[in-house]
């Protein structure tokens, strides 16, 4: 009983840097552009944060401070992708090898690894915390309770507002967006701006609020993971974050298994996000809407003076 | 106000990897008027338009309008200057509603009242503004319809809808008739002609020169980037129009009767159901002969586009049986089975279905004979081989605007890719050749050489068969005619075929399929 009252207390921690990489991934990619940096700039995020943690002592500017960096890391992508219109593959691997580097060179010269840092006291929701079983899934850092808030926004903005039809016109259509006089590369640069901004404050929730220390390439192919739950979410933000509690279910199992003395080989264990990643994918491409709500000009860069 | 030109433009060149798409062309149009732009497919008409609309910068030049010297930075710039472009190539986005997609080109603002309170309550007002609009117009639209499910007539309405709410009062339409029925066609510039009265300018791309006679005040001829001379339509003959925009006397055809032989393909009752749930195709039955050409005419959406895709072997799931004389059911036919049983197929949608725009003008002749070996085996290419007969047959089927092979097809012009599409599939002496709205968008010259070519495979004892929309096109060819409606053949006529009897059984069958339209195969980028 208490196992499983402690596993579902700690899901939503794992949960959340899912749900907020997702969120930002989807931004970008219903834009049209299509974001495989997520790993490296969840790194630079995590990086930021600790960072800033370590010289300002601030849990909100430290947050700040990571979507900050991951923003203006990004615009590197930006400048690959929407200016000099290099495959969006391409540079998305390239800006994960880049940030993965990068972030282990600065947290030695700095020697900001391994340095513990203070969390972030946990919020209670009285009286929801006082359920038996379900109580502890109500006593989080202050992150978590705005995790839903802020896909409830993102959810907002794409349906409900012009500019968020837009958006998605500059994901489907391009040409249809442009000639509609709508700024196609205005709207990419700010999806990946902001959808990076959004991948940043996963990663600092990771170092700052989760692990609270900062260890290189600690991310841990938690980016890839996001990448594939955009995928099986069908760029859906609600989706997204039920997939995200299901992958947070999973990986919170694994150290509950430990603590009841279950022996499992630890490489098994470490294997098991990226199995059941492989395991969705092929369901979702084996289901009958496997191309389905994909923006339709996902990874497609735009040129506007092209005859068809 | 009259005698105000509304837009000019002077001296405009403009190219495309270094071929001169418009050189030196002038252009002016005042308020009022209906001002056609006439000429050949790849005369640069769609070019210089997409200048005046802000899409493509022009190298030089100048844009005047109201005669005030502009630099339009992009289509935005334009629709703030009352320019809006209804495109030959529809740029809508196709899972959004009409109403979502209308919203989209509309410009922001306070002054605009209709356009506050929350998105959804803007969208409210939004649709009702449609209908309105629409009934202005003398049609109508449901603006919560999902674009991709509409027919190609009703998504050039939602065009036009687009630009007119957006305030455009220079409204420049890009062969706005091509895709339409006669009545449709009709009416459409019977409205664009109102709205002009009322003291807009109306630019009407186009290669018709009925159009142009019964509706333009007056037309500019362009030919090969420049524009030839303005005119007024009225005061000067068919024959001249055409001797002006090809450059030389436009070759006709003289029709030659049919000596049909055995039945070829037997159709039997095809039945389908359509996005909106009703019988897209309701049991269609026909036989086709060796040696004649059988045309299919009807108002757009009564079933032709979900018979052409069964016909060519396109995905659309329906019931019924395609007999082919000596191989069986030709529904069971793989892609690779119907070119051994040279079967030639020309969809209507050329850059979506019939080419890969991303592949080379050369590649794109070749792929119907890769599997075929000739053009190597598994682990070679002759390349060189390909190269010599793609260039035979670019030449040999007057592809213009070919600087290299190894350019991407989808830089060729409608007229010029369709051509491409011909070359292919005629390279292989075809004994079935099936062909859906061959001449949209083309030229007079383009379209006379489509239909010699149809007419040389039904000397060659080819079954042709020709789905259109135009049915000045199908009556020009078929030596029988097949009227559909409501998703069946409804009446077969014997050529020559009463024009007014067609007319009327194209109408009789489909007062309520007409209202609401099947879903159209083809698609627009």
């Amino acid at each position: 009983m208490d196992m499983i009252a402690n596993w579902l207390g700690n899901t939503p921690d794992f949960a959340v840097p899912f749900a907020l990489a997702a969120l930002g991934l989807i931004l970008t990619e219903r834009a049209g552009v299509l974001a495989l940096g997520a790993e490296g700039l969840m790194l630079v995020g995590a990086l930021a944060a600790i960072g800033a943690q370590l010289a300002y002592g601030s849990h909100g500017v430290s947050l700040l401070l990571a979507m900050g960096a991951a923003a203006v890391v990004s615009l590197l992508f930006a400048l690959m992708v929407l200016v000099l219109r290099i495959n969006q593959v391409i540079a998305g691997l390239a800006l994960v090898f880049f940030c993965q580097g990068l972030t282990g060179l600065l947290g030695t010269l700095l020697e900001w690894t391994n340095k513990p840092v203070k969390g972030l006291a946990a919020v209670e929701l009285w009286p929801l915390s006082e359920l038996p079983l379900l109580g502890k899934l109500f006593v989080q850092n202050p992150l978590v309770f705005m995790t839903p808030l802020i896909v409830l926004a993102v959810v907002w903005f794409l349906t409900r507002t012009t500019t968020g039809l837009r958006l998605r016109a500059v994901g489907e259509n391009p040409q249809a967006a442009d000639a509609a006089g709508i700024s196609v590369l205005g709207y990419r640069l700010a999806a990946i701006l902001v959808g990076a901004a959004l991948i940043g404050l996963a990663g600092g929730y990771i170092s700052l609020l989760s692990t609270k220390l900062w260890i290189a390439d600690m991310t841990g192919g938690r980016g890839w993971i996001a990448v594939a739950l955009v995928i099986f979410a069908r760029w859906s933000p609600w989706k997204a974050l039920a997939g995200a509690l299901l992958f947070g279910c999973i990986e919170a199992l694994i150290p509950q298994l430990a603590a009841a003395g279950v022996r499992l080989p630890q490489y098994f264990v470490l294997m098991t996000p990226y199995a059941v990643t492989l395991a969705v994918m092929i369901w979702v491409a084996s289901g009958r809407h496997a191309t389905g709500n994909q923006p339709g000009a996902l990874g497609i860069p735009f040129i506007r003076e092209e005859r068809r | 106000m009259s005698n105000l030109n509304a837009i000019q433009l002077s001296g405009v060149s403009k190219s495309f990897d270094g071929f001169m798409a418009l050189s030196q062309a002038d252009f002016t149009a005042r308020w009022g008027e209906v001002h056609a732009l006439l000429g050949e497919n790849g005369a640069g008409k769609s070019s210089l338009m997409n200048i005046a609309a802000g899409l493509y910068a022009p190298e030089s030049g100048s844009l005047l309008i109201n005669d005030n010297a502009v630099r339009l930075s992009g289509p935005r710039d334009a629709s703030r200057y009352h320019i809006g472009m209804v495109h030959q190539h529809f740029k809508l986005v196709k899972p959004f509603t009409v109403a979502e997609n209308i919203q989209l080109a509309l410009p922001e603002g306070p002054g605009n009242h209709a356009f506050s309170g929350s998105h959804r309550q803007r969208l409210a007002a939004l649709e009702q503004r449609i209908s309105d609009k629409a009934a202005e117009l003398g049609f109508s639209i449901d603006p919560r319809k999902i674009t991709e499910s509409l027919s190609v007539a009703e998504q050039q309405r939602v065009e036009i809808l687009k630009v007119l709410l957006a305030g455009a009062r220079i409204l420049i339409l890009d062969e706005p008739t091509a895709v339409l029925t006669d009545g449709e066609a009709e009416r459409l510039l019977e409205t664009v002609r109102a709205f002009a009265r009322q003291g807009a300018a109306v630019i009407l791309v186009t290669h018709k020169m009925s159009d142009v006679k019964r509706f333009a005040d007056r037309v500019t001829v362009m030919r090969g980037g420049r524009t030839i001379q303005t005119l007024d339509p009225q005061t000067v003959s068919v024959p001249e129009l055409v001797r002006l925009t090809v450059g030389e006397s436009a070759p006709a055809s003289e029709y030659q009767p049919a000596i049909p032989g055995e039945v070829r393909l037997q159709v039997r009752n095809l039945r389908s159901k359509g996005a909106s749930g009703h019988g897209a195709l309701n049991g269609v039955t026909l036989n086709l002969r060796a040696g004649e050409i059988y045309g299919i005419a009807g108002v757009g959406g009564n079933g032709q586009s979900e018979l052409a895709n069964v016909l060519m072997g396109l995905p659309e799931p329906c019931d019924g049986t395609l007999e082919l004389t000596g191989f069986g059911d030709l529904r069971r036919a793989s892609a690779e089975q119907r070119r051994e049983l040279r079967i030639a197929a020309i969809p209507a949608d050329r850059y979506g279905a019939a080419l890969a725009g991303e592949l080379s003008v050369a590649e794109n002749f070749g792929v119907g004979q890769v599997h075929s070996g000739r053009y190597g085996s598994f682990f070679r290419l002759r390349r060189k081989r390909l190269e010599a007969e793609a260039a035979e047959a670019v030449a040999g089927f007057d592809v213009q605007g070919v600087r290299s092979l190894k350019q991407k097809a989808a830089l060729l012009s409608g007229g010029n890719a369709q051509k491409l599409v011909i070359a292919r599939e005629f390279s292989r002496d075809p004994q079935l050749v099936l062909v859906h709205s061959p001449s949209r968008g083309l030229d007079v010259r383009a379209t006379a050489a489509v239909h010699a070519r149809l007419y040389a495979a039904r000397e060659a004892g080819a079954a042709v068969l020709v789905i259109s929309e135009d049915l000045d096109e199908v009556l020009a060819l078929a030596d029988r005619i097949g009227v559909m409606s409501g998703g069946r053949i409804v009446a077969e006529f014997d050529r020559p075929a009463d024009r007014q009897a067609i007319g009327s059984a194209m109408v009789s069958h489909d007062e309520q399929d007409h209202a609401e339209p099947v879903a159209e195969g083809a698609s627009h980028e």
